[in-house]
Parts: structure tokens; C-alpha cells; sequence
């Protein structure tokens, strides 16, 4: 485990793999977006418009499973004092904020429709909304701390207090009368939906996590370019410094 | 795909554009730490600049 901890062992493994990863995603999501559009059925109720599900309903995984991924990431920074596990925390909150917005516009495009509205103060919509907002925190808290060490525990500490709302957002259709249908995937008892709906409903999951991890991995990879330049810029004004003083005690 | 298409198309077409700004934003980001590091001397073997 200690040799995946190894920035540049990791950023070897990236570059390796990445291309692999791609290829997978594109392949998923292209016979995912077949599924969506050419196999599966119109319902018998939404008709049409529940094709946007399976855009909608990945999306919101992936954003509980991205903050999900940050709080592992916390704990390793603030426990074990992983060197990527910042950087992964880091790299992952802009793209939870970018799933995040794709779960609220999609679901909102699909509720004028259904619904006759394009908003409500409903348990679950709103909770997702602050998760979004949680997101936008965080990334304005690392941008505000200029110190990347504390920076990153106050990040840390952060997300660690936000988790709270995940399981508010997964059983907000259960413990609130919500206007947002319940589970009908993850749910006690097995998916409640055809298999001809099921189908290319978890084609597309596979496809958008696969999505995540490519990106995931490329803006870690940034991170950890990031720091070493920070690292490097730091010693070349060093070594500046050094070379101006003995001038400077020459001069006086 | 008669009924509401135009949600449709706007909602796949929506994900695809923020898919797409956080792809260009990590590639413009990744080209700009590059040039940035290629400024400094290369240092040891399998690591970047």
C-alpha cells in the first residue's frame, strides 16, 4: 500500500493505465446511451421523459459516492497522514460539485414535465442542494487558506461534518413525506423496475463511475504536479536568497 | 421520442457540456502545470520535470 503513497510511483501508474480506463468509459457509455435511447422502453406513465433517469439517477449516485470518497479521504489525511490522500480529497470535490449540478439540472428538466414544477422544498432535492452547496464550501475553504497544510485539515474536518447528510439524503424518502419517489434500485427486497429498464440503468452507472475515475485520477495527477511545483519554486527563491546575502553582507 | 423531447435532449445535452468543462479544465490545468515545471531543471529518473 505504501508503494501506491509514492507520488511518482502513482503518477507512473496513472499515466499507464489512464489510457485503459478511457477506452472502458467510452465503451460503457456508448452502449449505455444505445440502451437508453434504442432498448429501453418508454414507461407506462412518464413515457419518453423517463430516459432522462438514466442520466439523473447515475448522477446522484455519484455524487454521494464522490463526497463518500472525500471522507475516506479526510480520515486519511487527518489519521494516517496519506501524502495523496489531500490530493485526492482535493482533486474530487470540484467534480462532486460537477455531478452534483447535472443530478439537480437533469432532475429538474424531468420534474416541469412530470411534476408541473421545476423545484420544490421537498427532503430529498433540498438535501442534495445542500450537498452541492457543502461542495462549493469546500472548495472555496481551500481556496481562501493559502497554508496548503492547514488548508487541508480544515478541509478535512469539513467534510468529515458534512457527511452527516448523506444518510439524510439517502433515507430523506423515507423519513419525510417527500414529493421524490422512494428507492426503487437500492433498496430493501431488490430493484423494483423491469430488467429492460434495469439494464441499461446500471450500463450507464458503470459507464459515469468509470467516467469519474478517469477524471478523478487525471486531477490528481495535477495536484501532486501542483505541489511539486510549489516545492521547486520555493527552493529556487531559496537558493536566491542564498546567493543575494553574502552580496548583501559584501555591500555593508 | 415524441413527448418532451426538448427536456430530453436539454438534459443529456446539459451533462455533456459540464462533463465536458470539468474534462477541459483538468487538461487546460494539467498543459499549464507543464509548462510551468518544464521551467525548472529535469530532476531523477521516472519523475517529472
Amino acid at each position: 500500500m505504501l508503494k501506491y503513497a509514492n507520488p511518482t510511483f502513482f503518477l507512473r501508474l496513472v499515466g499507464a493505465v489512464l489510457p485503459w480506463l478511457w477506452g472502458a468509459t467510452i465503451l460503457t457509455l456508448g452502449v449505455g446511451l444505445y440502451m437508453t435511447f434504442l432498448i429501453a422502453p418508454a414507461d407506462y406513465q412518464q413515457g419518453e421523459t423517463v430516459r432522462i433517469m438514466y442520466i439523473h439517477v447515475p448522477a446522484a449516485w455519484l455524487s454521494m459516492f464522490i463526497y463518500t470518497v472525500m471522507t475516506l479521504s479526510a480520515l486519511g489525511t487527518l489519521v494516517w497522514r496519506h501524502p495523496l490522500a489531500d490530493a485526492s480529497q482535493q482533486a474530487a470535490a470540484p467534480l462532486g460539485a460537477g455531478f452534483t449540478f447535472i443530478c439537480l439540472v437533469t432532475g429538474s428538466l424531468w420534474g416541469k414535465p412530470m411534476w408541473g414544477t421545476w423545484w420544490v422544498w421537498d427532503a430529498r432535492l433540498t438535501s442534495v442542494l445542500v450537498l452541492f452547496l457543502i461542495y462549493l464550501g469546500l472548495i472555496a475553504l481551500w481556496n481562501t487558506i493559502e497554508e496548503p497544510l492547514k488548508a487541508a485539515r480544515a478541509a478535512a474536518i469539513l467534510t468529515l461534518v458534512g457527511v452527516v447528510n448523506i444518510p439524510i439524503i439517502k433515507f430523506s424518502v423515507d423519513w419525510w413525506n417527500t414529493l421524490h419517489q422512494p428507492a426503487s434500485v437500492l433498496r430493501m427486497g431488490g430493484p423494483a423496475i423491469h430488467p429492460t429498464m434495469l439494464w441499461p440503468l446500471l450500463v450507464m452507472a458503470v459507464g459515469a463511475s468509470l467516467l469519474f475515475v478517469c477524471l478523478h485520477l487525471m486531477a490528481i495527477r495535477n495536484e501532486i504536479l501542483r505541489r511539486r511545483l510549489r516545492r521547486l519554486s520555493y527552493l529556487a527563491a531559496e537558493a536566491a536568497d542564498h546567493v543575494l546575502e553574502p552580496r548583501a553582507e559584501a555591500g555593508a | 421520442m415524441s413527448d418532451h423531447a426538448d427536456f430530453i435532449i436539454a438534459a443529456f445535452l446539459i451533462a455533456g457540456a459540464v462533463v465536458a468543462v470539468m474534462l477541459g479544465a483538468i487538461m487546460r490545468d494539467h498543459g499549464a502545470l507543464k509548462r510551468a515545471l518544464a521551467k525548472f531543471p529535469p530532476r531523477g529518473e521516472g519523475e517529472a520535470p
